[in-house]
Formats: structure tokens, sequence, C-alpha cells
């Protein structure tokens, strides 16, 4: 990746503007990621109202489903479909600030590379996701979760809530830097974002079953991690190729 | 590049070759002993659903020489075979419904991974056209669809894997592939079915693209002889619009 507005000024004149200094890609997504989490602090907006929906999706699974406890394939699907949804709601404002208040056009005038925004993005959203977890996991496990894990069980789970998180951090950038450039936004990003990751729901449920099982629960399937971590590296890939494109003006 | 040439002798070769694969199919290919008639449906949902793939990963490919060089001619490319695979996956779908309530007695399984796959890539490719109406500026339209075109056409893959995964160890797969363990009079009408599906895909694509250039040339030229506030600019459509000289 080349850095842009580095055009050095004409030779010719004496008073040329000192020639732009280019910024390293770590110094960027280190300034940008700050922004991105000093916003999140001063004024919460993504993570409150992410907790707060997964905490009421699981009222009204409570509910819908009939049972005041669950376990198994069905504990797993509870909780997987409660995180991803809530993970929507995170990535339809992800850009929404940027896109309104003219901070990719600011980005877009510093003179270091396009990456850095994807990075910083990706990785905000990702810690955006395990604040969210540490609220609903915690929520999950007191409110319908019927057995109750060993601790190894809950280590296991935050492997694979990490390598999925990546995931999904990973697609949410991409979609998000869609979606906010067209005009029914909250519509698009479930839309293409949930048949994205459903190789996502398919490993992380299917790790997370054998795990909150009634009687006690079984080891976690290495097969299920290295599914999320194919398409973390592969997802990774394609968001660094394409990511340029989708902020170029 | 002319799309209009030769669409009759391409549009005669599709017919032919997929009435003789019909032909070939009910009358040459022996009837299935577990199935029985019903399996013929196989010569018409297995190709197509190949087709409509591919015609989905070539939209890709248009979308990355889209991105590379700019040129809208690609975008228009792209979007045309992914609208053409949108149309054949519709029945991919429907084929395989009814051929799941011919063998197995319901309308939905989800046993066969590969139905599901590709619900999931059909699922994922209808956003395509509601995404690029919802952009208005024609050039980010373009970049945009590229971008979505790349993504998902690199999902198909992977998806395929991830599905597959998920079903290996608790149901085998109960149907031969089309390549291992078909018998030879059921792969000539299978092959040329095949390519019956290809040549229609094609032809169905070279007739858009000549309508979509000619309704561009004739916008240019009625601007031309008329000025530029003869013609009604362009509503807002999903559609990519060359560029009117």
């Amino acid at each position: 990746m080349s850095a842009r507005a580095t055009e050095p000024a004409s030779s010719e004149s004496d008073e040329a503007l000192p020639e732009p200094r280019y910024v390293p890609l770590r110094t960027a997504v280190r300034a940008l990621l700050r922004k991105e989490l000093a916003l999140e602090l001063r004024a919460p907006q993504a993570v409150p109202a992410m907790a707060l929906f997964s905490v009421t999706t699981l009222v009204v699974f409570h509910f819908a489903l009939q049972r005041g406890v669950v376990d198994g394939d069905l504990a797993s699907g509870v909780l997987w479909v409660t995180l991803l949804f809530a993970a929507m709601l995170g990535i339809s404002r992800l850009f929404v600030a940027d896109h309104e208040e003219g901070g990719l056009d600011g980005f877009l005038l510093a003179p270091t590379d396009r990456t850095a925004l994807l990075v910083a993005k990706a990785v905000g959203l990702f810690a955006f996701l395990v604040a969210l977890e540490v609220v609903a996991v915690p929520a999950f496990a007191l409110l319908l979760l019927g057995p109750s894990p060993s601790l190894a069980a809950y280590g296991q789970l935050a492997v694979l809530l990490v390598l999925a998180d990546a995931g999904i951090a990973l697609v949410g950038t991409l979609v998000g830097a869609i979606a906010v450039q067209t005009r029914t936004r909250d519509l698009i990003v479930p839309l293409m974002a949930l048949p994205l990751l459903i190789p996502v729901v398919i490993a992380a449920a299917r790790g997370t079953s054998p795990l909150v099982l009634q009687g006690g629960s079984q080891g976690l399937e290495v097969r299920w991690l290295f599914v999320l971590g194919l398409y973390d590296l592969v997802f990774g890939l394609l968001a660094y190729a394409l990511f340029d494109f989708l902020i170029e003006d | 590049m002319l799309y209009g040439t030769r669409l009759r002798a391409l549009s005669i070769a599709t017919l032919v070759t997929m009435t003789a694969a019909l032909a070939l199919a009910f009358f040459y290919a022996p009837m299935d002993a577990d199935q029985g008639f019903m399996q013929k449906i196989f010569y018409i949902h297995v190709p197509m659903g190949i087709v409509a793939l591919c015609g989905f990963v070539w939209g890709g490919i248009n979308a990355i020489q889209h991105l590379r060089t700019r040129d809208p001619k690609y975008d228009l490319r792209s979007y045309v075979a992914i609208h053409l695979s949108l149309i054949l996956g519709a029945g991919v779908l429907v084929t395989g419904s009814i051929w799941a309530k011919a063998s197995w007695g319901h309308w939905w399984v989800w046993d066969e991974p590969t139905l599901v796959s590709f619900l999931i890539v059909f699922l994922l490719y209808a956003t395509y056209q509601p995404m690029r109406f919802s952009i208005e500026d024609r050039e980010k339209q373009a970049r945009y669809a590229s971008v979505f075109a790349v993504t998902a056409g690199a999902f198909v893959p992977l998806n395929f894997i991830a599905v597959r995964l998920a079903q290996a160890y608790t149901h085998p797969r109960v149907f031969a592939t089309a390549d291992g363990g078909l018998p030879a009079k059921m792969q000539l009408p299978f092959y040329l079915s095949f390519l019956g599906m290809t040549l229609l895909y094609i032809t169905l694509w070279r007739y858009e693209m000549a309508s979509k250039n000619t309704s561009a040339k004739l916008r240019s030229l009625r601007r031309k002889l008329a000025g530029d506030d003869a013609v009604a600019p362009a509503g807002r459509t999903a559609a990519p619009s060359l560029p009117t000289t």
C-alpha cells in the first residue's frame, strides 16, 4: 500500500509547503482506536444498546420457548442468536458518526494508509463485542442456562467467543462500511451480514453445545476452532484487499 | 464489444441442445431404480445449480476487473451475471424442493448440505439488488456493488465447506454425486444438459447485455439529436447505466 497525498510540492518554488510526513500505520491505528474508544466512553451508545438488547432477547427467549432452563443444543443456539443479533446493532452504528460528522473526509486527508481505518474499526468493534459478552454471557448463565459448566468449560467458551468475535468484527467492518453509504442502512446490515456470518454460527454453535450439556460438559472439538480460524483468515484478507475501495470519497 | 452479433445462432444452438438433452433424459437414460421417474429432475436441477454458482463466481471475477480498471463495462457484466444467476438460483431452489418432496417426503430437508449451502448463498445475493438500489451516486453504487460481489464470490466456497462440515459425521451423503457412480447411460444426458444450461446462461447474458448497451446508445443518440433537455434523466435504479456520451 502506498501513501496517498504525499505528492511533493513543486520543487521550483522555494516557498513550497513542507512535504507532508507519512504517518506510520501503527500510529494511525492507535490514534483512530483511541478516538473510537473515547467516543464510546464519553457518550456510550453502542455497547449499552447491545447489552440491553441481549438481556431483553434472553427474556424473549424465555417466554417464546416457554422454558425456565435450557441446555445443550438449545442453550448454544439461544446464546449465539442473542449475541449475533446484538452484534447487528453495533455493526449498523459503526460508521455512522464518521459518515455524518465528516470523519471519513478528515481521515482521507491524512497522509496514511487506509488500512489503518479498517484495523481500528475492526479492533474497536471487537472490543465492543467483548464488552457485550461480558454482560450477555453471565446474564445467560444466570437467567436461562440449566447446567452450571465448569471453569474449564467457560475457558473453552472464551476461546470460541474470541475467534467468533474476530470474524464478526471483520465482516461487520466491511458490511458497516458498505451500508453506511446506502439510504436504507439499518435494513442492509442484517440482510447482508447474517448470511455472511452463517459459517461462524455453524462453528460456534456446534462448538458450544457440548460445553453446556446437562450431564456435565464434554470437551471442545478442535475442528470448530479451525473452521473459525479459517473464516477469520479468509475474511481478514478479503477486508484488507477490498476496504480501500469503500472509503474513496 | 457488440453483444448482439450472432445472437440468433446462439439461441438456436441453445434450443437444440436443451431439447436434445431433455429428449435423452426422458427417453434414453434408464429409470432410476429407487426413485423412478422423479429422478429425471436431476438433469435440470444439478446443471442449473452448477451454472448459477459459476455465474456468481464469474460476476465476482468481473467485479475484480471493475475495481482494477474502473471501467463501467465490467460493472454491467458483473451485474447481469449476478442478476441471471439469481433467477436460475430461484429455479434451483424450486426444483430441489420438488425433488426433496418426491424422494424424502418433505418440501425441505436440512440434511442435504448442498441445497442448504445454496439457500444461504441465494439469501446473501438476494441483498445485491436492494443494496444497489439504495445507493444513489452511480459511481459509488458500482464500486460498492463490486466490493460486495467479490466478497460474496469468495464466500461461496467457504460456506460450502462450513455447511458440509456441520453434517459430515451425522449424515452420510445418500446420493452419488454427478461424477462418481453415475451410470454411463445417465452421463451423456447429464453432460448434454449441462452444456445446454451453460449455453442458455450465455445466451440470456448476451441478450441482456445487448439490450442494456442498445438503450445506452439510443439515449446518447437522442441526446445528440434533440438536446440534453429532451431526454429525461434516468430514474433511480439498481441497474448500472453506461455513460452516455
